[in-house]
């Protein structure tokens, strides 16, 4: 209890000092009655009443990346579920210049229109998002060529584990032992049967200035860790796990739970690289078992299968890795959680609604 | 049109002798038209590059198969017995060799001449690069391009000391032949 | 100027005048010097542009699409495999209408492999929504390259300038350089009224479903057929100030009064009109058509331009195996609508480099005397170099 009102001290002080203040019943309310797109006081890049399913995590991801990374930003959008669910035509969900090509070119599109940028002197920052399936695998080539060739661009892979659009096979990026459409469970097998593909370290060996993951349950976290990279000049790379709902198979409202727990159980270290160098860790004080954060999901089901002597095999296995990620990035954590700093993030840079709380 | 083809191995510059051939035609004023037999080939590898010198626009795009004159940088590819296939009966053959000429001529029912190109190259630039030195001997003998075309095409391509040597080597090659000695055959 | 270029030379030369802000290219053979003299030309500061140096030709595509997107005059080039590997980008850069223009150092494609000289690149992207123009010498690829990008920019469409990879592009020949104040009088600077913009954002590549595809395609089809007219008012404009057209849709070469005609697009036109001179007194002179766009075809010139022929040569540097030439096929399709149409005799010839002599004038109208003449055929293949059964 003591620890509660200390965190809920800071946490006053916090906003008062970054934020909005608290709501106060005795202000006076605005003449004309705001409407809820009004009352948001913040840059939204990603617009809602956009298709994504209940609970995507993506479009949570991709709202808080360009929320962040404000308006003078243009986006090249690999294709995709993001690609798919915002841009219904003659609809768009996107408040930033954006442009879909193909699955496999956002990185190389991204590049061309930083040249073009860069050629006509402008500062405008362009940004690159793909999934999972589009970073890791497809678009990996041409991610290589824009991280070697330097160009100013933040790439974001929204890592949903699976080819979601498509209606969930695996890639790379699917973690061991996940079922997937075409990793499915049976006798002869037990869901994916290769690792996750360590893309950060790839991504480390072309030591570029900056590279990050993130989680959608971290938002703050994600935030900060898109305006550091907006700053920074030269290619920046962040990959932030973003749960689907429909394809791990966990209740809508699990989402932000469910990525917590990932980040919680060392499966999905949350960690920041300069150059190739670690220089920054989200620490778990208390790291909880792998199972806690499987259970919560369908694509794991089969691992919970008592009369399957594999199912044990397996949770051991993939407990083995979290562990080993604790390990090699140092994630035992000691002192205060994180506390919620809601407020923190707001960021006003331009648009309809600028300096207005 | 006057057709030249220049037989030489890879390296050995055949395709910028037909680029300078070409250029120094244009500076005397003609059209010209210049390219190398595409090809994959390496260092050492024969090759080959044609040439062609109209006063009118020149539409023709084929290789050339009956050159009024061909260019033999290397006497080695002589081996090949079909090398000079085509070579018009008035045509004539320059070849960079040590050898004496009529060691070559007894093949040939065309006229023949040994040209010792690479020395004379080695002896003014240091490298044996016997291009300039072949082109200036032919246009001496075929007086087809003034000297001054060739000297105008080779400031084009080079600067410097390597301009000036090269200019020093086509003087030295162009006296060594016999001024106009197959004139006739270029208005063949 | 007239000077005595190499055609590759004379090409990045020509792309510089039109001052692109975003270059990006792969290397491949023959394409290579283009490229190689244009990052030249930016090492030596004579060419302020991003040199984007890609890690593939998929990426080249994808970056000049990324910049023409955000505003800048955009130039890629390539031939061959780097085509085909390219041609989903290609798809993509004309259906999102996305001005830019391209040089192809036409190329055969593998395999097996070989890297001289056809058309097969182009026809494999014939159908991907781009202008695609052909050029019979040095000279027509520099005017139609700095038409080019006019042509881009008027039409909102991207546009292909075609020219014969070594046969061209390897060719020094004579060759009148327009200069910068004649192209700056010709070219306006690159405006894309629907580029990226952060003060006007707009989503471009949305997914466009049932309801709204066909329309998509209908107009891309209209906004091809608008070009014709375009393709050639922009000719005449570059004519008004260069002084030099370079053919329009098509031009009629040759005896126009004649009953027999070959016509044929690239660098092949030219020898068929050597050929002509050398030949024509042993097997007449025949009609030319020098076809110059080949997207969009242009069907209504081509009628007018066969008019009064019996037989019609029609040359392809590429084949549809299963079918016959493309080009061949192509133009009888048009000309079935005509009373009086020629009979077509479509030959493939020079696939995968095969030197084309000035002979083959000949040799094609002697072939075509016959009755019996084959309507297609891989013209100058040696059919003992095969095997029975492979015949």
């Amino acid at each position: 209890m003591a620890q509660d009102s200390e965190n809920s001290k800071r946490l006053t002080e916090l906003r008062m000092k970054h934020g909005r203040p608290p709501a106060s019943p005795s202000e006076p309310r605005a003449e004309r009655a705001e409407t809820l797109r009004e009352a948001q006081p913040r840059f939204r890049g990603l617009e809602s009443g956009h298709r994504a399913c209940q609970g995507c995590g993506e479009a949570l991801a991709a709202r808080l990346v360009t929320e962040s990374a404000g308006p003078d930003v243009m986006v090249a959008n690999a294709t995709g579920c993001l690609e798919v669910f915002s841009t219904p035509w003659p609809q768009t969900a996107w408040r930033v210049p954006w442009i879909h090509s193909l699955f496999e070119n956002a990185p190389a599109v991204a590049s061309g229109m930083e040249a073009a940028m860069k050629a006509k002197g402008k500062n405008t920052k362009v940004l690159a998002f793909g999934g999972d399936g589009g970073t890791y695998d497809i678009g990996f080539q041409a991610l290589s060529g824009m991280l070697e060739r330097h160009h100013n661009v933040l790439y974001v892979t929204y890592d949903n584990e699976a080819y979601m659009n498509t209606g969930i096979q695996r890639s790379s990026s699917t973690p061991h032992a996940a079922t997937t459409t075409t990793s499915p469970a049976g006798k002869e097998r037990m869901g994916k049967r290769h690792l996750k593909k360590d893309l950060l370290s790839i991504i480390a060996a072309h030591h570029i200035p900056y590279a990050a993951s993130a989680s959608v349950a971290y938002p703050q976290d994600l935030q900060r860790k898109v305006r550091y990279a907006m700053g920074v000049e030269g290619p920046t790379f962040l990959v932030i796990h973003s749960p689907c709902p429909l394809g791990w198979r966990h209740d809508s409202a699990l989402t932000v739970e469910v990525a917590r727990r990932a980040v919680q159980c060392g499966l999905f270290p949350l960690v920041e690289l300069d150059r190739g160098a670690l220089t920054n860790i989200m620490p778990i004080r208390e790291p909880r078992p792998v199972s806690d954060y499987l259970e919560l999901q369908g694509r794991f089901a089969h691992l919970f299968n008592k009369n399957d002597y594999r199912a044990q095999e397996e949770l051991d296995h993939l407990q083995a890795l979290a562990d080993h990620n604790i390990e090699i990035y140092g994630l035992r954590g000691e002192g205060v959680d994180p506390i919620d700093s809601t407020g923190m993030s707001h960021v006003h840079r331009g648009g309809p609604l600028a300096g207005r709380n | 049109m006057i057709e030249y083809r220049i037989h030489g191995r890879g390296g050995q510059g055949s395709v910028a002798a037909a680029y300078l051939l070409a250029a120094a035609a244009f500076e005397a004023g003609y059209t010209c038209q210049a390219f190398p037999a595409f090809g994959a080939e390496r260092r050492g590898a024969p090759v080959m590059a044609f040439v062609r010198v109209d006063k009118k626009p020149i539409l023709l795009r084929s290789q050339v198969r009956t050159p009024d004159y061909m260019v033999v940088q290397d006497d080695t590819l002589l081996i090949d017995p079909n090398l000079a296939n085509g070579l018009k009966p008035e045509g004539a053959m320059l070849i960079n060799s040590r050898k004496p000429t009529e060691y070559f001529a007894e093949r040939f029912s065309q006229r023949v001449i040994a040209f010792p190109a690479t020395e004379l190259a080695v002896a003014a630039i240091g490298r044996p690069i016997p291009n300039t030195a072949l082109l200036a001997a032919l246009l001496a003998l075929t007086e087809t391009v003034p000297q001054s075309a060739l000297a105008d095409a080779l400031r084009g391509r080079f600067h410097g000391a390597v301009l000036d040597k090269n200019l020093a080597l086509i003087e030295t090659a162009a006296k060594a032949v016999e001024a106009g000695a197959w004139k006739e055959v270029a208005h063949a | 100027m007239r000077e005595a270029l190499e055609g590759s030379q004379a090409i990045a030369r020509a792309v510089a005048l039109t001052k692109p802000e975003v270059i990006a290219a792969y290397p491949i053979t023959p394409q290579t010097h283009i490229v190689e003299n244009l990052s030249k030309l930016v090492a030596d500061g004579k060419l302020k542009a991003e040199y984007v140096s890609v890690e593939s030709e998929f990426s080249a595509a994808s970056v000049v699409l990324g910049a023409a997107a955000a505003g800048a005059r955009a130039y890629t080039a390539s031939a061959s495999q780097g085509i085909l590997l390219m041609s989903e980008v290609m798809y993509n850069i004309s259906g999102l209408r996305v001005p830019l223009v391209m040089t192809i150092a036409n190329r055969a494609v593998g395999g097996p492999i070989n890297i001289w000289n056809d058309q097969s690149d182009t026809m494999a992207v014939r159908d991907a929504g781009w202008i695609q123009l052909h050029c019979i010498s040095n000279q027509e690829a520099v005017d139609t390259t700095i038409q080019a990008f006019r042509l881009a920019q008027e039409t909102g469409l991207p546009v292909a300038v075609n020219m014969d990879g070594f046969v061209l592009t390897h060719t020094m020949e004579v060759i009148d350089m327009p200069s910068q104040e004649e192209v700056d009088a010709f070219l306006p600077p690159f405006e894309f009224a629907d580029a990226l913009d952060p003060e006007r954002p707009r989503s471009m590549g949305t997914l466009v479903d049932p309801n709204f595809f066909p329309e998509v395609r209908h107009s891309h089809h209209a906004a091809m057929g608008k070009a014709l007219a375009r393709i050639e008012e922009i000719d005449k404009a570059y004519k008004k100030v260069v002084g030099r057209a370079s053919g329009g849709l098509l031009t009629v070469e040759g005896d126009k009064k004649a009953k027999v005609g070959i016509l044929a697009m690239g660098s092949v036109v030219g020898t068929m009109m050597a050929g002509l001179e050398d030949f024509k007194d042993e097997v007449g002179a025949a009609r030319i058509i020098k076809l110059r766009s080949f997207r969009p075809f242009p069907a209504k010139a081509l009628r007018a331009a066969v008019k009064g022929l019996d037989k019609l040569v029609v040359i392809d540097r590429a084949i549809s195996p299963g079918l016959g030439g493309v080009l061949g096929t192509e133009v009888s399709a048009v000309l079935s609508t005509l009373k009086n149409a020629p009979k077509v005799y479509n030959y493939a010839l020079g696939l995968g480099g095969r030197d084309i002599p000035e002979t083959m004038y000949r040799d094609l109208l002697t072939t075509i005397e016959d009755k019996k003449a084959p309507r297609f055929a891989v013209f100058d293949a040696d059919l003992d170099k095969l095997a029975p059964e492979d015949r």
